[in-house]
C-alpha cells in the first residue's frame, strides 16, 4: 500500500523500494532475527574482506553524487552563462546578496519592507490556513462521494469543469466576496487544494478491496466501524497522497496570488524586487521558493511513510 | 434430522456486458445440523457463488435459502465466512482482527473482559497465542488463514463457510489445518459448509461430498455420503478401502462425467 502513496516520487523512489521490498513478505518476516545473526557470525571472523563498508560506501556514493553533479553543472551553466556580465547576475553576486538578506531576515521597516523570514512565513500561514480548509472539507467531501455512487455522478461533472480552471481565476470573486487581499489569496489556495483532496479520498474509497468489505458485511458492522475500522485505514494512503498533491499546487499558486493581491509574502516580494530592479533577490527568490516547496513536500512523503508503516 | 440450512430451487444469474449469464441453476440441497459438507467442482462451476448465496453476500435470482426456517436475506454473523484469501484487516494485529468480530457478536451483553477472553479462547483454538500481537503480514499464510478461522469461530456462528481456506497454502500446511479444522468441528459440533477442488480434502473432512457439473448453468450432479467413521486418521485411512472408494468415486466425477473443464475454464 504503501508502494501505491509513493507513486510519482523522484528522489525517494529507490530507498522506498527497499523498504517495501523486505516489508511485505509474510513468511520471510518471520525470520529477520535468524538472518542477522547469521550475517554477524558470518562477517565477525573476516573482517579483512571489509565489503559491507565499502559497499556501503559506494551505496552512498550512488546516492549522493548524481544529484551534486546535477547541482554543479547548473552552477557552473548559470556561471558561464552570466560571464560577460548583462542584466542577470551570476552565482558570486547572487550569494553576496543572499548573505546580506539571509543575516537578517526577520526585520520590520513598514508594511511594505520587511524581512525574507516574514515574507515566507506569511506565505506559508496562508498556504496552511487555505489548505486546512481544504482538508476539513475536501477529506469527507471525498468519502460522501466514494461512499454513493449518486452523489459522486452527481458531484463529479461540477468536478471536471471547476478543476481546470486556474486557481487565480478565482481571485477576483474571492476579491468580491472577502473585500480584502488576504483572505482572498486565502481563498486561492483553498479552491486549488480541494479538488486533489476529494479525488484521492474518493478513489481511495473506491479502491477498497471488496474483502474488507465482504468482512464488514458479514460481521454486519454498523456504518461507524465501517468507516474508522476499514474504510479509513485503507484509505489513509490515498488521502496522503490528495494532501502531497494539493500541497505542491498550493505553493505553486500562492506566489502567483500574493504577486497580484500585495502585502507580505514571498509572491509579493518577488514582485517588489522586480520593482526595484533587484535581481540577485528574485534569483535568490526562486531558490528560497524551490526549497520550501521540496521541504514541504519532502516532509509529506515522510510523513505518510510513517503513517502508513504504522497501519499496514 | 431436523433441516438446518435449506436451499431450494436456487438459481443465480448475473448481468453481464455481454447479456445475461446463469451460473447456478435449480440448486436443492439440505443440510443437517452439524454437518460437513463439502462443495466440489472444476473451476467455474459456482462453487463460490453458492456459498456467497448461503453466506447471504449475494442474493438468489430465483428460489430460496432458509436458514432454521427463516430466509437468508443478507450477510450476517451467524453465518460466519473463512474467505478464500483469509481477508485480516493489515492495520490490526491478529487480536484486534478476531476482536472486531467478538465484539460485534457479543458486544452488547458482555463486558470488555469477557470479550477479551472469548478472542484469546479462539486464539488458542487455532493455536497461535504467541501470534496473538502480531500484525498479519508478520506472519505466515498459513497462520493467518488460521486467524481467519480463529474470527470465524469466535462469533459462534450457526453455520460456518469456508471458501478454499486452504487453496493458497502448501501441502504440509494444508494437512496440519486440515486436522486441526477436524478436531475444532467435533469439539464445537459446527455446521460447516466448505468450497474446495482438493478431493482427498473432501473426502477427508465432510459428511457429504456435494459435486457440482460445470458451469455456465451448474447444478449440483451427484451427492455421495461419506460413511467413515469419525474421529478420521489421515493415514490409516490412507490404505481404507471404503475411503479409496469414496476417492476413487468422487475422482470419476469430476475426470468422466464432468472431463471437459479447459474448454469452459478457458
Amino acid at each position: 500500500m504503501s508502494a501505491m502513496t509513493m507513486d510519482g516520487d523522484f528522489g525517494t523512489k529507490k530507498p522506498v523500494d527497499r523498504n517495501t521490498h523486505s516489508k511485505p513478505g509474510a513468511e520471510v518476516a518471520a525470520e529477520p532475527a535468524k538472518e542477522t545473526k547469521m550475517e554477524k557470525t558470518a562477517t565477525l571472523p573476516a573482517p579483512v574482506a571489509g565489503t559491507p563498508f565499502g559497499e556501503k560506501l559506494t551505496a552512498f556514493g550512488r546516492a549522493i553524487l548524481p544529484p551534486t553533479l546535477g547541482m554543479l553543472i547548473l552552477l557552473c551553466l548559470w556561471y558561464v552563462a552570466t560571464m560577460k556580465g548583462g542584466s542577470i547576475p551570476g552565482p558570486a553576486q547572487t550569494w553576496e546578496a543572499a548573505k546580506v538578506l539571509f543575516a537578517d531576515p526577520f526585520y520590520r521597516n513598514g508594511p511594505n519592507d520587511q524581512g525574507i523570514g516574514w515574507n515566507i512565513l506569511s506565505s506559508l500561514q496562508r498556504v496552511g490556513i487555505g489548505f486546512g480548509f481544504a482538508a476539513v472539507v475536501g477529506i469527507p467531501l471525498g468519502f460522501i462521494l466514494g461512499r454513493s455512487k449518486f452523489l459522486a455522478d452527481m458531484v463529479n461533472p461540477i468536478i471536471s469543469l471547476l478543476r481546470p480552471v486556474s486557481p487565480l481565476a478565482w481571485l477576483p470573486i474571492g476579491l468580491l466576496v472577502f473585500k480584502k487581499a488576504d483572505p482572498a489569496a486565502t481563498y486561492t489556495i483553498f479552491i486549488c487544494s480541494i479538488w486533489p483532496m476529494i479525488m484521492n479520498t474518493a478513489q481511495g474509497v473506491q479502491r477498497v478491496p471488496q474483502d474488507y468489505l465482504n468482512v464488514a458485511r458479514v460481521l454486519a458492522l454498523s456504518e461507524w466501524k465501517v468507516v474508522t475500522k476499514i474504510l479509513f485505514p485503507a484509505v489513509l494512503p490515498y488521502i496522503l497522497t490528495g494532501i502531497r498533491l494539493s500541497i505542491g499546487t498550493a505553493w505553486l499558486v500562492i506566489v502567483a496570488a500574493e504577486m497580484l493581491t500585495g502585502g507580505v509574502g514571498i509572491g509579493f516580494w518577488v514582485w517588489d524586487e522586480w520593482n526595484n530592479l533587484k535581481v540577485e533577490h528574485i534569483i535568490i527568490a526562486i531558490f528560497v521558493i524551490g526549497i520550501v516547496g521540496l521541504i514541504l513536500e519532502q516532509s509529506l512523503i515522510l510523513l505518510a511513510k510513517r503513517l502508513t508503516k504504522e497501519s499496514s | 434430522m431436523e433441516k438446518f440450512v435449506q436451499i431450494e430451487h436456487v438459481g443465480q444469474t448475473f448481468d453481464t456486458k455481454k447479456g445475461k449469464f446463469v451460473a447456478l441453476r435449480d440448486i436443492d440441497l439440505t443440510i443437517k445440523k452439524g454437518e460437513f459438507i463439502a462443495l466440489i467442482g472444476h473451476s467455474g462451476c459456482g462453487k463460490s457463488t453458492l456459498l456467497n448465496l448461503i453466506a447471504g453476500l449475494t442474493l438468489p435470482t430465483t428460489g430460496v435459502l432458509l436458514l432454521e426456517d427463516r430466509e437468508i436475506g443478507g450477510p450476517g454473523p451467524e453465518r460466519a465466512v473463512v474467505f478464500q484469501n483469509h481477508s485480516l484487516l493489515p492495520w490490526l494485529t491478529c487480536f484486534e482482527n478476531v476482536y472486531l468480530a467478538v465484539e460485534r457478536v457479543f458486544g452488547a451483553k458482555e463486558g470488555k473482559a469477557k470479550l477479551k477472553e472469548r478472542t484469546a479462547a479462539a486464539i488458542n483454538l487455532v493455536g497461535l497465542d504467541h501470534a496473538s500481537a502480531k500484525y498479519p503480514h508478520e506472519i505466515s499464510g498459513g497462520m493467518k488463514q488460521r486467524v481467519g478461522i480463529a474470527r470465524a469461530l469466535s462469533m459462534e456462528p450457526k453455520v460456518l463457510l469456508m471458501d478454499e481456506p486452504f487453496g493458497a497454502l502448501d501441502a504440509l500446511t494444508r494437512a496440519k489445518l486440515q486436522d486441526e479444522l477436524m478436531k475444532i468441528c467435533e469439539a464445537t459440533k459446527a455446521t460447516t459448509v466448505m468450497v474446495t477442488h482438493d478431493v482427498d480434502e473432501a473426502v477427508l473432512l465432510s459428511d457429504r461430498i456435494v459435486m457440482m457439473t460445470n458451469g455456465p448453468a451448474a447444478t449440483i450432479g451427484e451427492i455421495l455420503e461419506v460413511n467413515l467413521p469419525r474421529p478420521r486418521q489421515r493415514l490409516t485411512l490412507a490404505h481404507d478401502p471404503a475411503y479409496i472408494d469414496y476417492r476413487a468415486a468422487v475422482l470419476e466425477f469430476l475426470y468422466e462425467k464432468q472431463a471437459h473443464v479447459e474448454k469452459i475454464a478457458a
